[in-house]
């Protein structure tokens, strides 16, 4: 069997949990997550870097060897998104861009239009794209055509907790579109991170449930565990979920009596 | 003429409000708090009397709102004051033209004195604030102050006399993504009462500013009832319907409020309704509930336990180091708008989140 490797923008990544940073007590809860679960992949807000400090800075807290992947949390649009984008890699924050086009505050639901708008003009620009997007195959091919290197379907709003709430379709799109599916938003548990994996997602992105957990190290270390099962059992090719109780004597035996 | 929030509240009658949010029971607290979503008529229910028993309860859920939308974070802010001329009669306030208080503006060097002082202290987003005065501080004025502030600020909010809408777009386009205006009282009777004379007597082009920032292209609009000029449960509610309102028609439009609770100030009004901790808890904890997605601002006009006490229970957003005279971070001089009461530095108040679980957070939006 080869190797089950996720690689994505060429690189070859040691985890398929990938965590974000903008809701923990303090930056400095980053380091020990990333030293005590693995994780390899960290987004941060390109709004909140601020290269001027030292304590507030939450690059100075990205260990090196780990993937920086800036999103443009607060884009309203394309336009915005491409902007924040350009000013992640010229404050040196590498090739990787999460995008994310927001305009309802409410719900927080990304904007798929302007999303995939962006992601054509950032892929041109050479950027790695990893677009955030609400589940929708059509939108997903649009964005494999316009050159994303994976796409985040979210599995409920963010913040939420709520978990797989749009599991049918994020099937679908594992099924159907021949980039990572990484799942992105609404998570709550392990179980439901599990679960994810299990379906065929390539990662999935924890923030909320890890950093408004008691303890978060502890809680990211349990999410990093629970991928790792989760992508295992679906290496391994689970059962088939049965309705009914495998009869014994086959109801259909006598068909076959004779022969 | 569009719909404008003008219409929406003329359709609720004060006193019929009043008598509702008087007659909620504790068993409708209870429903209200079990619903995964709140209504509007909700929120008269959380203002009630009855609900000012079911403090902890809803203590409880708004921490747990807050912290999934906002995680262990606080944004922090200071406010700058440009200018204290004023031409408004706002019986209450300590820039009312009658007020006698030496008054000035700044020019752009003393705003770049300013504002370097500022940012030395690590201060990120400001709010940059006038009286009303078209003379002394117009709109070209405004103007420049945000291109200069721009070269110290990552985010720059205006708290102005109420402009025209492509007045706030061209502010938007030069670098403000923020602006911020209170209604003081949305009960018209006592607003009248309250704003004698000037252009602020205007009470419906006051009551459609914020919606004027929104369509202008403002990235963040603030309002906010002043605590203390009328009756609270009624103001909050107001205070609610139009942050709903706003919510609803301009969804990518982060919507925030202010609770604002009067202070002494030069001309000493004496607060004509004034609210306790314990109310002024139970206003917050509803803005909360009803909007989960909000930002919530507390000024240094509460005392610094009490806001110490309040982080983790809505708080998305407070000043720190403010000082509220014009000039006065560089040196001090002139008459502030109002007596702080938290006079911690922003350092000091950086560690205070440090030590209470909460990074605080002083640059949460870049100019692009």
């Amino acid at each position: 069997m080869t190797e089950d490797k996720l690689i994505i923008g060429g690189i070859s990544l040691k985890n398929r949990l990938f965590i974000g940073s903008g809701k923990y007590s303090s930056n400095a809860l980053i380091p020990q997550i990333i030293e005590k679960s693995g994780v390899h992949v960290v987004t941060v807000a390109v709004r909140r870097v601020d290269p001027g400090v030292k304590e507030e800075n939450v690059l100075n807290y990205i260990p090196e060897g780990c993937i920086l992947m800036p999103n443009t949390s607060g884009a309203r649009n394309a336009e915005e998104a491409v902007r924040l984008a350009r000013l992640a890699r010229a404050m040196g924050c590498g090739n990787w861009i999460k995008i994310e086009v927001i305009s309802d505050t409410k719900y927080l639901l990304p904007d798929n239009q302007e999303t995939l708008k962006a992601t054509e003009i950032l892929a041109k620009e050479g950027f790695t794209v990893l677009p955030y997007m609400s589940p929708e195959l059509m939108t997903a091919r649009r964005l494999y055509n316009a050159g994303a290197a994976a796409v985040m379907p979210l599995g409920a709003p963010i913040g939420t907790n709520k978990g797989l709430k749009t599991k049918e379709l994020i099937k679908i799109m594992i099924d159907e579109i021949d980039l990572p599916i990484i799942v992105d938003a609404g998570i709550g548990k392990p179980s439901e991170a599990a679960e994810a994996m299990e379906l065929g997602a390539a990662a999935v992105l924890v923030n909320t449930a890890i950093a408004a957990a008691g303890n978060p190290v502890g809680m990211a270390e349990a999410f990093s565990l629970a991928v790792m099962a989760g992508r295992k059992a679906f290496l391994s090719g689970a059962g088939a979920v049965r309705e009914y109780a495998e009869a014994s004597s086959p109801l259909t035996g006598f068909l076959y009596a004779k022969e | 003429m569009l719909m404008s929030f003008y219409d929406v509240i003329q359709e609720y009658d004060k006193f019929a409000l009043n008598r509702e949010i008087q007659k909620a029971d504790t068993e409708d607290v209870k429903r209200a708090l079990s619903k995964e979503s709140l209504l509007i008529q909700d929120f008269a229910v959380l203002v009630s009397p009855a609900a000012s028993l079911c403090l902890e309860e809803m203590a409880k859920k708004a921490q747990h709102i807050t912290l999934q939308h906002f995680g262990k974070a606080v944004v922090l802010y200071a406010p700058i004051y440009l200018a204290n001329y004023c031409v408004n009669h706002c019986v209450y306030c300590g820039f009312n033209s009658k007020n006698i208080l030496s008054r000035r503006k700044l020019s752009l060097d003393e705003l770049s004195r300013e504002a370097e002082s500022l940012s030395q202290r690590g201060i990120k987003h400001i709010l940059l604030l006038t009286g009303e005065s078209r003379k002394h501080s117009p709109v070209r004025y405004i103007e420049n102050c945000v291109r200069e502030a721009g070269k110290y600020f990552s985010s720059i909010s205006l708290e102005v006399y109420p402009l025209e809408e492509d007045d706030y777009r061209m502010l938007a386009e030069t670098g403000a993504d923020g602006l911020t205006v209170y209604q003081e009282i949305y009960d018209r009777d006592v607003y009248a009462v309250m704003h004698p004379a000037g252009p602020k007597k205007n009470y419906r082009f006051r009551l459609d500013t914020p919606e004027r920032g929104c369509r202008g292209g403002m990235r963040s609009v603030g309002i906010g009832a002043l605590l203390g000029l009328g009756d609270w449960r009624t103001e909050a509610f107001y205070t609610a319907l139009h942050a709903y309102y706003l919510t609803k028609k301009y969804p990518d439009v982060e919507i925030s409020v202010s609770l604002p609770r009067m202070r002494p100030h030069a001309g000493s009004f004496p607060v004509q309704c004034p609210v306790n901790d314990k109310e002024f808890v139970q206003i917050m904890l509803a803005f909360r509930l009803l909007l989960p997605h909000i930002g919530i601002t507390i000024s240094t006009r509460e005392r610094a336990d009490f806001r110490d006490n309040l982080i983790g229970l809505g708080v998305t957003r407070m000043s720190a180091g403010s000082v509220t005279e014009v000039g006065g971070y560089s040196n001090k001089r002139g008459d502030g708008q109002f007596e702080v009461s938290d006079e911690r530095s922003v350092e000091e108040i950086r560690q205070m989140l440090y030590r209470k679980g909460y990074q605080p957070v002083f640059k949460d939006w870049q100019y692009i």
